[in-house]
């Protein structure tokens, strides 16, 4: 039995391993094949390296421009939902109203429909009422997918957070316009925070629903599908594999933040006893 | 602020406005105009008119009923493997990660904030026909000499459940992180078997995970259409691609918005269903 239990812990390590690596290797290709250098149009083969194009990674005009509209659409629409979703999350979770459950259901039926019937809805509204499809329509339509992910992930915070800091303050004479500002929103920014952050990376990342609201405009994944038929440039795998960097590092300071909190945290209650 | 202490029982509804006009107006109306466009007739021509057309529906599902089947087979096929995938290593990660748990999260879930077009090429490059994987497969036999992954039902496959996966892993870790430990080891002194111990703590404890996975990753996956066009060719091409095609390229607006309600009306079908054989209070809780 014992030795059963012990080979079944180490299966378990070596299924993990072998895991770990099916997840990580298409991004290692990515990385691999952004210090290739293709003989033709097609990054397929490994053929010698070169670091050319991590330096030209924004040689290409074509790809600049989309890449630029991208991250000026993701801004924007990261700022745009989170105050509409903080707002919403706000009044799920401190307030008790008529009509709760029917915005919980609002807020959840955006989440579980397939991006395909998002983007086809938004075209027939956009056609039905003769809205011409374009940079415009396509900020619509991001502010319209994350508003719900704002929600549940500023909801996530607030649900764990100490009203009676909230008292506490109102008892020390701080009228409820100071209280929010100087107690609740330092304590639900971190949330604040991530929604933002997650809203920008949904964004950036969107093909499916863009592909339908754009017109003509070029984002940077409407880039990469049209050039998925001639040959993806390789400066498109230096951009994924910093997308990738950029990701690990603003999650992994994250982390470091909230263990040094909790740290610190333990060291004050110890303190205080 | 006077009229906010007069009226306090205002608050929570000038909180959520805002938002829910937006989504009123961006997310419900559009549906009513999806809906609208699938029952008109007419060519971009001459314009599209509301005739009640109910033949959009009827064409739909007699010239395109592969494609639909096709897309409740994949996205099962690729629902069923991320959760044989996802299971074991967010159980890893939940019940052994110790002081790296954050850390194997982060690892876990970056690769998913890579530009979903870029995953999905990049293993065009992996199942490529001069790619390492076919090179191992046609050594040990396991793929004919002349045999292939990329362009068949299998890569199409293999793309969607790589693409979905977070959508599996996260609710089943978030389910497993949050029973205690010390459950499984009291279970397991009473058990001693720890077969035992799984199947009858840690596996009912970690089915509303195991449910809110299964939905989240089936539904984006019925609804797929990028993993069929960079990974499979038209012999693998899913309702998703059809809708698309016919509502950007053809331009036939009523026969691509009836492939979408259709789409939208399977999945609800099919998360109904779900729910009923699983109990509801799962689907809420």
């Amino acid at each position: 039995m014992r030795l059963r239990r012990r080979i079944g812990y180490h299966l378990l390590t070596l299924y993990a391993v072998i895991g770990f690596g099916y997840i990580l290797l298409p991004i290692a290709v990515i990385a691999l094949f952004s210090f290739n250098d293709p003989a033709g149009k097609y990054n397929y083969n490994w053929q010698g390296f070169t670091l050319q194009y991590w330096r030209d990674v924004l040689a290409i005009p074509a790809l600049r421009e989309a890449l630029f509209v991208s991250i000026e659409i993701a801004l924007l629409v990261s700022v745009i939902a989170t105050v509409l979703g903080t707002l919403i999350a706000l009044a799920l979770v401190r307030h008790a109203f008529r009509g709760r459950g029917a915005t919980n259901l609002l807020i959840f039926l955006p989440m579980s429909t397939p991006e395909i019937v998002l983007g086809a809805s938004l075209l027939a509204l956009f056609l039905n009422l003769g809205v011409a499809t374009g940079f415009g329509t396509i900020l619509l339509a991001h502010v319209t997918f994350c508003v719900s992910f704002v929600v549940v992930t500023v909801k996530a915070r607030l649900t764990g957070f100490d009203r009676q800091l909230e008292e506490a303050a109102m008892d020390l004479g701080a009228n409820v316009t100071r209280t929010f500002l100087r107690v609740t929103l330092p304590l639900i920014l971190p949330g604040i925070g991530a929604a933002a952050l997650l809203s920008f990376a949904l964004s950036l990342d969107d093909f499916v629903i863009t592909n339908f609201t754009k017109g003509t405009v070029v984002t940077f994944p409407v880039y990469i599908w049209g050039a998925a038929r001639i040959g993806v440039p390789v400066q498109v795998n230096v951009i994924g594999t910093l997308i990738f960097l950029i990701a690990v590092g603003i999650m992994a300071v994250g982390v470091a933040i909230s263990v040094v909190r909790a740290r610190r945290d333990r060291a004050l209650a110890a303190a205080a006893r | 602020m006077g009229y906010l202490r007069r009226h306090p029982r205002a608050v929570p509804y000038l909180l959520i406005a805002p938002g829910l006009v937006w989504l009123g107006f961006l997310f419900v109306v559009p549906l009513y105009y999806l809906a609208s466009t699938s029952l008109q007739s007419g060519d971009i021509y001459a314009g599209f008119q509301q005739t009640f057309s109910w033949s959009n529906y009827s064409d739909m599902a007699v010239q395109y009923r592969p494609q639909l089947v096709r897309s409740v087979q994949y996205a099962a096929i690729a629902t069923i493997a991320a959760l044989v995938i996802a299971y074991p290593l967010v159980y890893f990660i939940a019940r052994r990660g110790g002081q790296w748990k954050s850390l194997l999260l982060v690892l876990l879930v970056a690769p998913f904030f890579v530009t979903y077009l870029i995953r999905t090429l990049a293993w065009q490059t992996i199942l490529a026909d001069e790619g390492l994987i076919v090179g191992v497969l046609r050594d040990i036999g396991l793929v004919a000499e002349d045999g292939r992954l990329l362009a068949t039902s299998f890569a199409v496959v293999a793309g969607i459940t790589y693409n979905y996966f977070p959508f599996m892993a996260l609710p089943i870790y978030v389910a497993l992180e949050q029973f205690d430990g010390r459950l499984l080891e009291a279970g397991g002194d009473l058990y001693a078997n720890p077969v035992r111990a799984f199947l009858r703590i840690t596996l009912p404890i970690s089915l509303p995970g195991v449910f809110a996975g299964t939905l989240t990753t089936f539904i984006p996956a019925m609804g797929d259409f990028v993993n069929a066009q960079l990974l499979g060719t038209p012999k693998q091409y899913m309702i998703g691609n059809v809708i698309q095609s016919k509502f950007l390229v053809v331009v036939d607006y009523p026969l691509a918005s009836a492939g979408a309600v259709m789409l939208m009306v399977l999945i609800l079908a099919g998360v109904f269903l779900y729910a009923r054989a699983l109990g509801t209070e799962r689907l809420t809780g």
